[in-house]
């Protein structure tokens, strides 16, 4: 196997990111942020960088738990929230979930999870409003590629800081920023049900996935280049097919053209248009 | 002759030339204040540079009715200006430029000829391209400007080289990518060929390249000003606006010219014959 290195220079990532949230929240007029913050690494990783940003009293740290959300989320946001000083609120969404799920008895672990992401944007954005402050994104670059992620749920959000770092590199960042070791050191989930973990559902580690990702995407492999790379086929196609299938994820959706100019395909405006 | 180049590294609003004019006349006087005589502002300095569909919105055509460009002529009396804006010729074909001013009268206009059009850059789907590079006279001796892919092109530099220029007047809004070694990868690459070229055209290359953020775009800034021995005169710092100055002691040239003779020594007779030929080949070459 090839001997792939995804390191990065974390003060250089460091500092490009926290400028970025800067200047992306303060055009907008506003000086404030709300985050979903899981317990997991990557909620963690951006609250670390938003507050460097902006400050810890411009923060909102939102734990958002459903009754078999596990005690470690709750107990791994809240040494976030000690160790950076920032704003919290603690918002239960089990009756607003159970309001949908209890209508179907028979409902999938995949449909109440998504519904639960579902509830969380919805209280993000609820206290975005009577805060003040931008939802700030969390989702990191293998998942977006992956499109392992809840449409409209997690994804959504003003600013996404780690888009463009993949799990690997998340990792390695927030031990530069000193993110409490237990959350950088559990498995990473979900926790939308007992006992899920990303690399079960989705059968292979991030470490793998990581590498294959950044031959394929950043180094612009073909699928075959990498099998001769020393990736097993099965695993290269599953991955191929998975970025390509989720790809509506990645996009606004398309409106049919039937007029001479139409959002978004002749309608070209960087969000930052007047700022 | 001493020349005080002054980096004019900003930041700029997207698509509102009428904040940006104000920035620039801010600049202006904290230059003149610091005995400036050459001011280089970035590519598109007057505009933003993601501008997409706002390009017609924002283009200006260069004449004195033009109240932005009138009042940077005006200004151009106390100290030369590089500014970078969108020229809009009078059959309605936007460029990404860059124009010279001084002494109340635009002396030059460079109109960008390499559009990258790849990756994250679509500028050939918005601009029409240039199709010259011309060196120019001015206070300081002969002068060059290129706008940021311009002078990823080695050609280009060569031909202002070519055609008298002494000092290289580059201008970007370079978006940063790389992040894996010391310096930011784009950085670090654009700072070696501007170093490489002074060493190469033994000439001075001064290099502005703006700050911000448009999106997710990140523009680092790192403005230098490097020599005729390729040695580096000034840099700026990364990721700040701040104006930088450059005191050019212009007799290095004859200095490093007599150590160095490059340009003696250049044979573009030969450049041009073999091109000829490669480009006669080129043409004559079979379909299949």
């Amino acid at each position: 196997m090839k001997e792939i290195d995804l390191s990065i220079n974390s003060d250089l990532v460091r500092t490009i990111l926290t400028r970025f949230v800067h200047s992306e929240v303060t055009r907008t007029g506003l000086g404030r942020a709300v985050i979903n913050l899981s317990g997991g690494l990557d909620s963690a990783l951006v609250s670390y960088i938003v507050a460097e940003a902006l400050g810890p009293e411009n923060i909102l740290a939102l734990r958002l738990p459903y009754k078999t959300s596990s005690a470690d989320s709750l107990d791994h946001a809240q040494l976030v929230i000690d160790a950076l000083g920032i704003h919290s609120k603690t918002i239960s969404i089990s009756e607003m979930a159970d309001g949908l799920i209890n209508q179907d008895p028979g409902m999938s672990n995949v449909r109440k999870g998504n519904i639960m992401a579902r509830c969380r944007m919805i209280v993000a954005y609820d206290q975005s409003e009577s805060f003040k402050g931008l939802v700030i994104g969390t989702g990191n670059k293998t998942e977006v590629l992956l499109g392992y992620t809840t449409l409209y749920g997690d994804s959504a959000c003003a600013i996404n800081p780690i888009g463009d770092l993949y799990k690997t590199q998340v990792r390695q960042l927030s031990r530069a920023l000193e993110v409490p070791p237990p959350i950088i050191e559990k498995a990473p989930s979900a926790d939308l049900w007992t006992g899920q973990t990303d690399e079960g559902e989705l059968g292979f580690t991030y470490e793998e996935v990581d590498k294959l990702l950044y031959l394929l995407v950043d180094q612009r492999y073909s699928p075959e280049e990498c099998v001769g790379e020393g990736f097993k086929e099965e695993f290269v196609r599953s991955v191929v097919n998975r970025i390509r299938r989720n790809h509506f994820k990645r996009v606004m959706p398309p409106s049919a053209k039937v007029s001479s100019r139409t959002v978004p395909y002749d309608f070209l405006y960087m969000r930052d248009w007047g700022t | 002759m001493h020349l005080t180049i002054a980096l004019a590294q900003i930041n700029t609003q997207l698509g509102n030339p009428e904040a940006n004019l104000d920035k620039h006349l801010a600049c202006l006087r904290d230059a003149r204040q610091n005995g400036a005589d050459l001011i280089l502002f970035p590519e598109l300095s007057l505009t933003g540079y993601t501008l997409q569909d706002l390009v017609p919105s924002v283009a200006t055509s260069t004449g004195r009715e033009n109240p932005v460009f009138s009042r940077l002529m005006k200004e151009s009396l106390e100290i030369d200006i590089v500014v970078g804006f969108v020229n809009e010729d009078i059959r309605h074909r936007f460029y990404i430029a860059a124009a010279y001013l001084s002494k109340g009268e635009i002396v030059h206009i460079h109109n960008k000829v390499y559009l990258p059009t790849y990756g994250l850059f679509d500028e050939k789907r918005f601009f029409s391209p240039g199709d010259r590079f011309r060196a120019f006279d001015t206070r300081w001796g002969r002068v060059g400007i290129l706008i940021c892919e311009d002078f990823w092109h080695a050609s280009s530099p060569y031909l202002l080289w070519q055609d008298g220029a002494d000092i290289l007047l580059m201008t970007s809004a370079s978006p940063g990518r790389g992040v894996t070694d010391e310096q930011l990868g784009s950085a670090k690459w654009v700072e070696t060929i501007n170093q490489t070229y002074a060493g190469l055209f033994t000439c001075f290359v001064a290099h502005t390249n703006r700050v911000g953020f448009e999106d997710g775009l990140n523009f680092w800034g790192g403005s230098t000003v490097f020599d005729p021995d390729g040695k580096l005169v000034v840099k700026a710092q990364n990721d700040i606006e701040t104006l930088t100055y450059a005191h050019l002691d212009l007799a290095q040239l004859r200095r490093t010219r007599s150590r160095l003779p490059l340009l003696r020594d250049e044979r573009p007779e030969i450049v041009l014959r073999e091109l000829e030929r490669i480009m006669e080949n080129e043409r004559n070459r079979p379909l299949h």
